[in-house]
């Protein structure tokens, strides 16, 4: 079986029926924007789009100006969607998986694709505000995934459950092509609140593998719902705080792993948090320092890609994350970084979320020293014993100032968190603000 | 006959639904740390996208606070999701509903 929505099983011919049959309702058009939010249609679309040459357009927004540089790029693309009140504004074609078993599905043959053929497009947001188009071809998706099941040494007929979209580059790559390259299942559904995750994956068989970010899986654990047991727990998107990891692994008495990437380069390094903090690259990826940034290439990755994080080589293969270049942090003299920071912030018993930010230049001294603020979720604590923990384990000049206890951190809808909306929140909270 | 303990999932008196809408809208200030006062959400506005101008993440947040304060473990395929979440009233009519504690 290729895919499962809630209890019934989807087979490879049902697959492949409505794979053909999605491929016959597509415009002449080369470029489809694949919209579906079912990752079964996902999946169907993107095959149909494999086995009729076109390629499928992922971008990570479906805002309307993103719509309008779509066009630009590519002035024939489609919508495929599933979706009723789809409110995209492109050509929309409706996604025609049936509903009901295909008759003939048995005598379908598995269609051959091309390595070097161009599976997908993919974009980032730009420093510009252009998004800027990467070509993912066949091939290389595929190996990166087959590598992938290897060294998250999954077992046989897994069932992929996850939390994140399938146009998404994590996504795609782990619970669309990871589970299509493997001989796994991937469901159809994306769950959301912490009992929808257990009802899914309650209603599928064991071994189970939940695909998720940090956001939900704080999230499950704060809901206390029961699970059932999983073989893996796969995390990616915004880093996970060590902590969280242990106790992730504790409750769930399972093994949890994190996957390093970009939209660039796709998944390059996995790492079990809970047992070292390197991460191990995939084979034939290298990194380099060239001047300030650190370059990766080979392996899968297209073409040599400047990474936007900080990473330091500490062998053959192997790497520290020392968080975004954008991260650095200067204080008279002392650097450091928020990554590092926020690490150990979040180290903190008690705290269960906090992050750094830069101040903007208003709330520098008259020494002219920017010191950084934070904002800090910790029930349970106040502000005077987080900064007193705190000041155990950072340089005093990193102290936070201010130091804002909030009910929740901003971030956004993938768990990452923008230095201007924590600056925005703590500017909100200002008047109450507890100074260091 | 006053001293009849009230059976589980008896609907609501008007006052009741007050009350609970008040401790409601409470909560969701206080987890999101909105800069509104409780009082002044309208009961029937939005909670998602225009309205309140919540987002995903915000009323995971508020599944988590309700599922905490009374036992309701919203679901998103259940068929009601879109109607739980379309005003407070609506919220606070589902938690009402489906309470435990």
């Amino acid at each position: 079986m290729i895919a499962r929505r809630g209890s019934v099983a989807l087979s490879a011919a049902q697959f492949l029926a409505d794979v053909r049959r999605v491929a016959a309702t597509l415009p002449p058009a080369r470029h489809v924007l694949n919209a579906c939010a079912d990752r079964y249609h996902f999946s169907v679309g993107f095959a149909a789009c494999l086995v009729s040459g076109r390629v499928s357009l992922l971008p990570s927004t479906h805002t309307p100006e993103m719509m309008r540089q779509l066009r630009a790029f590519a002035p024939d693309v489609v919508c495929l969607t599933d979706e009723d009140d789809c409110s995209i504004e492109l050509p929309r074609v409706r996604c025609a998986a049936a509903p009901q078993p295909a008759a003939d599905a048995a005598t379908l043959a598995v269609p051959q694709i091309d390595a070097a053929q161009l599976a997908a497009i993919v974009f980032t947001s730009g420093s510009t505000g252009t998004p800027v188009p990467y070509r993912k071809s066949f091939g290389r998706l595929i190996a990166c995934v087959r590598e992938e099941a290897a060294r998250l040494g999954l077992p046989g007929h897994c069932t992929l459950v996850a939390t994140v979209p399938a146009q998404h580059m994590y996504g795609f790559e782990s619970s669309v092509l990871l589970a299509l390259a493997n001989g796994h299942a991937l469901c159809a559904e994306r769950p959301f609140y912490p009992a929808d995750i257990a009802a899914v994956l309650g209603a599928v068989p064991a071994p189970r593998v939940l695909i998720s970010t940090p956001v939900h899986l704080r999230a499950l654990l704060a809901s206390g719902v029961v699970l059932p047991p999983m073989e893996l727990i796969l995390c990616s998107t915004a880093p996970l705080a060590q902590q969280l990891a242990a106790e992730t692994e504790q409750r769930c008495a399972t093994r949890l792993l994190e996957i390093y990437g970009s939209t660039e380069t796709g998944q390059i390094a996995v790492r079990r948090p809970t047992r070292t903090p390197e991460w191990t690259l995939w084979p034939g990826v290298t990194l380099s320092l060239e001047g300030e940034a650190t370059w990766a290439r080979g392996g899968h990755i297209e073409q040599p890609t400047r990474m936007c994080d900080v990473l330091q080589s500490t062998g053959e293969g192997r790497f520290l994350l020392h968080g975004r270049v954008s991260d650095l942090v200067n204080i008279a003299g002392k650097r450091s970084s928020l990554a590092y920071l926020n690490h150990q912030l979040n180290s903190i018993p008690g705290v269960q979320d906090g992050a750094f930010f830069h101040l903007e230049e208003s709330r520098t001294t008259h020494t002219g020293v920017a010191r950084l603020g934070a904002c800090v979720v910790a029930p349970g604590l106040d502000a005077a014993r987080v900064l007193e923990a705190l000041r155990e384990r950072i340089d005093p000049a990193f102290l936070p100032r201010p130091l804002l206890l909030v009910a929740r951190l901003p971030r956004n809808s993938t768990g990452k968190l923008p230095q201007e909306a924590l600056r925005s929140l703590a500017a909100a909270q200002g008047k109450t603000a507890t100074v260091a | 006959m006053s001293d009849k303990v009230a059976p589980l999932r008896q609907p609501a008196s008007p006052a009741d639904a007050v009350t609970l809408t008040g401790e409601v809208a409470g909560l969701i200030v206080e987890a999101l740390n909105l800069e509104i006062a409780a009082a002044d959400i309208d009961p029937d506005a939005p909670l998602y996208g225009e309205g309140l101008g919540l987002d995903s993440i915000d009323i995971l947040e508020i599944a988590l606070v309700v599922s905490k304060q009374y036992g309701v473990q919203l679901r998103a395929d259940s068929e009601d999701n879109e109607r739980i979440f379309a005003s407070l009233r609506q919220l606070v009519d589902y938690i009402t509903a489906h309470r435990t504690r």
